[in-house]
């Protein structure tokens, strides 16, 4: 018998997770967005991720701000609890419920607009604070939802719909995180399920602050010639510096490279990155060069892809406050008050001063 | 040759102290007020501070009331001068008959004093080189020495403050004995040159009881702990940052695991205040108890999140310590001038749970209750203080709690209730009292999850842009507020000892002035009961109050009449019943401000046409 509120007809073949979910049980309710969107294949990579990683949707909660990229965790994870903030400020609230329960995957998505525009104060300070998180931007360049402005993400030069030319910088919030301690920052693409996949399941195995900063094309907004966040120009400067595998501690290794080829950085629960590379050798370990590295690449009109920095012996915000193990929301009055006895001994202090 | 003569007044009389700010005065003040205090006579000491850290004036103004008043009273009998740069507003901001204390060092011309005072002067400048070669120590004690002459001005009992200072530095045996030194100091060197005692007396009495001396932020933070909040996301600003640190050193005594060190509360200092509110949302929707502190501009940034908060049905608890506004108005003066900015907080047709505590005493319990009711009704709860008792040490009722007491943690459905078959619409009206329940993340793996969003949705919690979802939901909130009404605490009223057409209502630090102002119009034989609310949405007692007499005074510390627009609003009252007695210059209210007000209307009501009156 089942528990999930959509009926489904499901083949005796379907697969199924080491939990005995199938893909259909990480699922959410069905988009809204325009048809080819690319937040729908973010959505869709999410509930791989999910599902391969045997997470139980109960113990994700997923936060978003205001957008269509922020719609999207209503179709992904319905047995997960969701909060549709206010625009921007996700990040404040994704810290909060971080601090009242340790325990949960909390799983934050965003727009570039929602956070490099409106909300870049509080993607910044949620990073240098060591969030235990993965925040995933779903970054088209435009707000959508708002009907294709610019945001603070659009290239300079870059051109709208209406042939309006964007003459602001842009914000590379990949940079801006790895500058405020980010312990684990990726760049993907939408159209590139293979590499964002994997890219997931990495930030979602990791201790500390995840970004991904997914390129995820508008097509009604901003797929056009003089974009630069279109299919076909992410397509042509894509430049992926590696390829991940994570490897959890029950799996076995079946693949086999050849030496020389492959980086492995284990992670604090045991899981395994294990980084193929691609074309030049890049350490994702070196946070300085991977920020130079960005510029580099930057100025000669690439997108850099994959997993670009990781440290694995990160800390995250409740070590640095050092809370208790116990999630703080499940303290009750016998934990939490002192009770009369100290509030009478506090008294006779305030009596003599 | 005083022209007048001197004062004659035992403990009944206000002391003012006026120094300069970063000196270090403070606590010596505060020394003093306790020894009067540790005599039996109760006193209500005020700081009146500049935004500023050091060199600006500050003023320390103290009344001493053997009768027990609270409130500030206003004039000065005795000024102790310690500053220069205010010296001439301070002399002429004595009574006539009043006392002069001032350091001597220094000869001043007879033109910057006045004929109708008593000059007492000590080269405490003087003494102090003379005594110590350290420059700190010698402002430190200087101020010490003007405690131990006040002793002896006043009459007091030395081994009061001895007591004091020893208690205060236990442990620190070389402190005690220099501080006792320089107390006993200034206490000879009154007694030897200066005509001790004068005409103020400090006379031994029971008057202060079992009664505690403390200050509203102080409380807050303590009722935070009582209260079980373990998240707090915060930004600084005066006049509420003191109720944070209050609660981070209450949960470093009280919460840290003795075996390891670690904390049972997670306090994050925000980037603002809209990240402060964030964060305390985000951990209340988590299922832990979050609060915030903040003053009028923090109210003015979060005003979307609160929004949020009403609309998604997230409890939260801010207290605002209200200083005036608007804009960064008189960031270190005391309002009451946030009413309509919190009830009516964010776009849209909003209404949020305000409480109003008088004292530090309630700043404890209403703070406490503040995170059950929250819960309760799954919206935000102001606890609405302001810097008149926030800042300000006072004398109020020791705190108290019942360990029986239990947290109401509201209407949550466990798993065991989501396995029972209950059926869980999250914005369902089960129980017909427009609160509905909730679960918190992470509770069943595949029951009583839910997407929480400010967008309309339907009784499932479903994205919705039906009107009839939506008016739904907008009944179902008003019905809220409804049952509100009766779980905030009740207004508090007293009868005038004879039968009346007037009242009055009133609420938070107003309380203290308007008991004395109820006793001095009782004297000339004005009568007027009273009402002190507590809450908002105001319980029906407010308005059958309001029914049983013909005008009804509104006693605020606040321009435009907030609580009385919102008393005609909620409760379609005739405008013309309701009288303003309104004082908002950034002082605290004095019981004379509002005696007088009342009986100056009163007496024209009784020989023009009402009409004409109410139109004043
Ligand atoms: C305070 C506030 N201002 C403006 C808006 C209007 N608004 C909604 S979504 C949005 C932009 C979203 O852009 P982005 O985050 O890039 O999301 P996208 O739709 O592109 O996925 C704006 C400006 C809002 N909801 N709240
Ligand atoms: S407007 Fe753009 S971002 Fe929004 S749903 Fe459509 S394609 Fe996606
Ligand atoms: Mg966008």
């Amino acid at each position: 018998m089942t528990y999930l509120a959509k009926p489904k007809l499901l083949r005796p073949d379907t697969p199924k997770n080491a939990l005995g979910y199938t893909k259909r049980d990480y699922e959410g309710a069905i988009s809204t967005l325009c048809a080819g969107c690319g937040h729908d294949s973010i959505s869709a990579s999410v509930v791989q991720a999910c599902f391969d990683l045997d997470i139980e949707p109960h113990r994700v909660a997923k936060l978003s701000g205001i957008g269509c990229s922020s719609k999207t965790p209503d179709y992904f994870l319905g047995n997960s609890h969701g909060f549709n903030t206010t625009h921007g400020r996700m990040p404040s609230v994704l810290t909060g419920a971080a601090m009242a329960n340790r325990d949960l995957l909390y799983l934050g998505v965003s727009g570039d607009g929602d956070s490099a525009s409106i909300g870049i104060g509080q993607f910044a300070h949620a990073m240098r604070r060591g969030v235990n998180m993965v925040y995933i931007v779903e970054n088209n360049g435009v707000y959508g939802l708002t009907k294709g402005q610019f945001s603070a993400t659009a290239d300079k030069g870059s051109k709208s719909k209406r042939g309006v030319v964007n003459n602001d910088s842009p914000i590379d919030l990949v940079a801006l995180a790895l500058q405020l301690g980010a312990t684990y920052v990726a760049r993907s693409f939408s159209g590139d399920k293979e590499q964002l996949i994997p890219l997931i399941k990495g930030a979602m195995r990791h201790r500390g602050p995840a970004l991904i900063d997914v390129i995820s094309p508008c097509v009604t907004f901003n797929n056009h010639a003089g974009s630069t966040k279109s299919y076909d120009y992410v397509r042509e400067h894509n430049e992926a510096i590696n390829r991940l595998d994570v490897i959890l501690p029950k799996d076995k290794i079946t693949a086999t490279y050849a030496p020389g080829e492959l980086r492995r950085v284990v992670q604090h629960d045991g899981s395994v990155l294990c980084l193929r590379k691609l074309g030049e050798d890049y350490d994702p370990s070196d946070r300085v060069g991977a920020m130079n590295y960005l510029q580099e690449r930057h100025a000669l009109g690439e997108i850099v892809t994959g997993l670009i920095y990781v440290d694995s012996t990160g800390e995250e915000l409740h070590r640095y406050l050092n809370t208790v193990e116990t999630p703080l929301n499940q303290l009750g009055v016998a934990e939490l008050c002192p009770g009369s006895e100290a509030l009478e001994a506090l008294n006779e202090s305030l009596r003599r001063g | 040759m005083s022209t007048v003569q001197p004062l004659q007044k035992s403990n009944d009389f206000v002391i003012k102290f006026a120094n300069i700010n970063g000196t270090g005065s403070a606590s010596a003040n505060e020394l003093f007020a306790r020894a009067v205090m540790g005599m039996g006579v109760p006193v209500a000491p005020r700081n009146i501070f500049p935004s500023n850290i050091q060199g600006l004036p500050t003023w320390y103004e103290m009344r001493v009331s053997g009768e027990g008043w609270l409130g500030r009273k206003g004039g000065c009998d005795l000024m102790v001068a310690m500053n220069p740069q205010t010296w001439d507003r301070d002399v002429a901001e004595l009574s006539p008959g009043g006392y002069l204390f001032y350091d001597s060092t220094k000869m001043l011309p007879r033109s910057r004093f006045r004929d109708d005072i008593t000059v007492l002067g000590l080269p405490l400048t003087e003494i102090c080189t003379r005594e110590y070669t350290d420059p700190r120590q010698r402002q430190l004690m200087k101020n010490i020495l003007y405690v131990g002459a006040l002793t002896a001005l006043l009459d007091m009992d030395f081994a009061v403050v001895e007591g004091l200072i020893s208690h205060q530095f236990r442990g620190k045996e070389k402190l005690i004995a220099s501080n006792i030194q320089a107390l006993k100091l200034g206490y000879d060197e009154a007694r030897a040159h200066l005509p001790c005692p004068i005409g103020l007396r400090v006379e031994r009495s029971d008057g202060v009881g079992n009664r505690i001396f403390s200050n509203g932020n102080d409380a807050c933070g303590l009722g935070a702990v009582y209260g079980g909040a373990t998240v707090v996301g915060w930004y600084p600003i005066t006049p509420s940052t003191s109720v944070i640190e209050a609660f981070i050193s209450y949960c470093r005594k009280f919460r840290t695991d003795p075996d390891n060190g670690m904390g049972r509360y997670a306090i994050v200092q925000a980037e603002d205040e809209l990240a402060a509110i964030g964060m305390v949302i985000g951990a209340s929707w988590n299922g832990a108890r979050a609060f915030t502190a903040t003053s009028g501009p923090g109210i003015s940034l979060m005003q979307e999140f609160f929004g949020l908060a009403y609309f998604a049905e997230v409890p939260a608890v801010v207290v605002n310590v209200q200083r005036g506004g608007p804009s960064t108005g008189m960031p270190t003066r005391t309002q009451q001038s946030d009413l309509i900015a919190c009830a009516y907080a964010s776009h849209g047709d909003t209404k949020h749970i305000l409480l109003f505590p008088e004292d530090p005493y309630e700043c404890f319990t209403l703070t406490a209750q503040a995170f059950d009711l929250a819960e309760r009704l799954q919206t935000p709860v102001f606890v609405m203080s302001d810097l008149d008792i926030g800042m300000n040490e006072v004398l109020c009722k020791p705190f108290d709690w019942d360990d029986s007491r239990q947290y109401d943690r509201g209407k949550v459905m466990s798993a065991a209730d989501l396995d029972s078959g209950k059926n869980f619409g999250r914005y369902l009206d089960v129980d017909g009292d427009g609160i509905p329940y909730r679960t918190i993340p992470g509770t069943h793996p595949t029951k009583g999850a839910f997407f929480s969003r400010g967008t309309t949705r339907n009784a499932y919690a479903k994205y919705s842009e039906a009107g009839t979802d939506y008016v739904y939901n907008m009944e179902r909130l008003r019905r809220k507020f409804v049952t509100a009404r009766k779980l905030v605490p009740a207004p508090v009223s007293q009868k005038a000892s004879q039968p009346t057409r007037y009242g009055a209502i009133y609420y938070g630090s107003t309380s203290p002035a308007m008991a004395e102002a109820f006793a001095m119009l009782e004297k000339q034989g004005v009568h007027v009961d009273l009402m002190r609310v507590r809450a908002f949405p105001f319980a029906d007692e407010v308005m059958d109050f309001i029914a049983d007499h013909d005008y009804v005074f509104v006693v605020e510390q606040n321009e435009s009449a907030q609580l009385r627009t919102m008393i005609i609003n909620e409760g379609d009252i005739d405008p013309k019943r309701l009288i303003r007695v309104l004082h908002y210059d950034g002082t605290p209210i004095t019981a004379g401000f509002i005696a007088g007000r009342i009986t100056d209307i009163v007496k024209q009501n009784n020989v023009t046409p009402l009409r004409q009156q109410v139109a004043s």
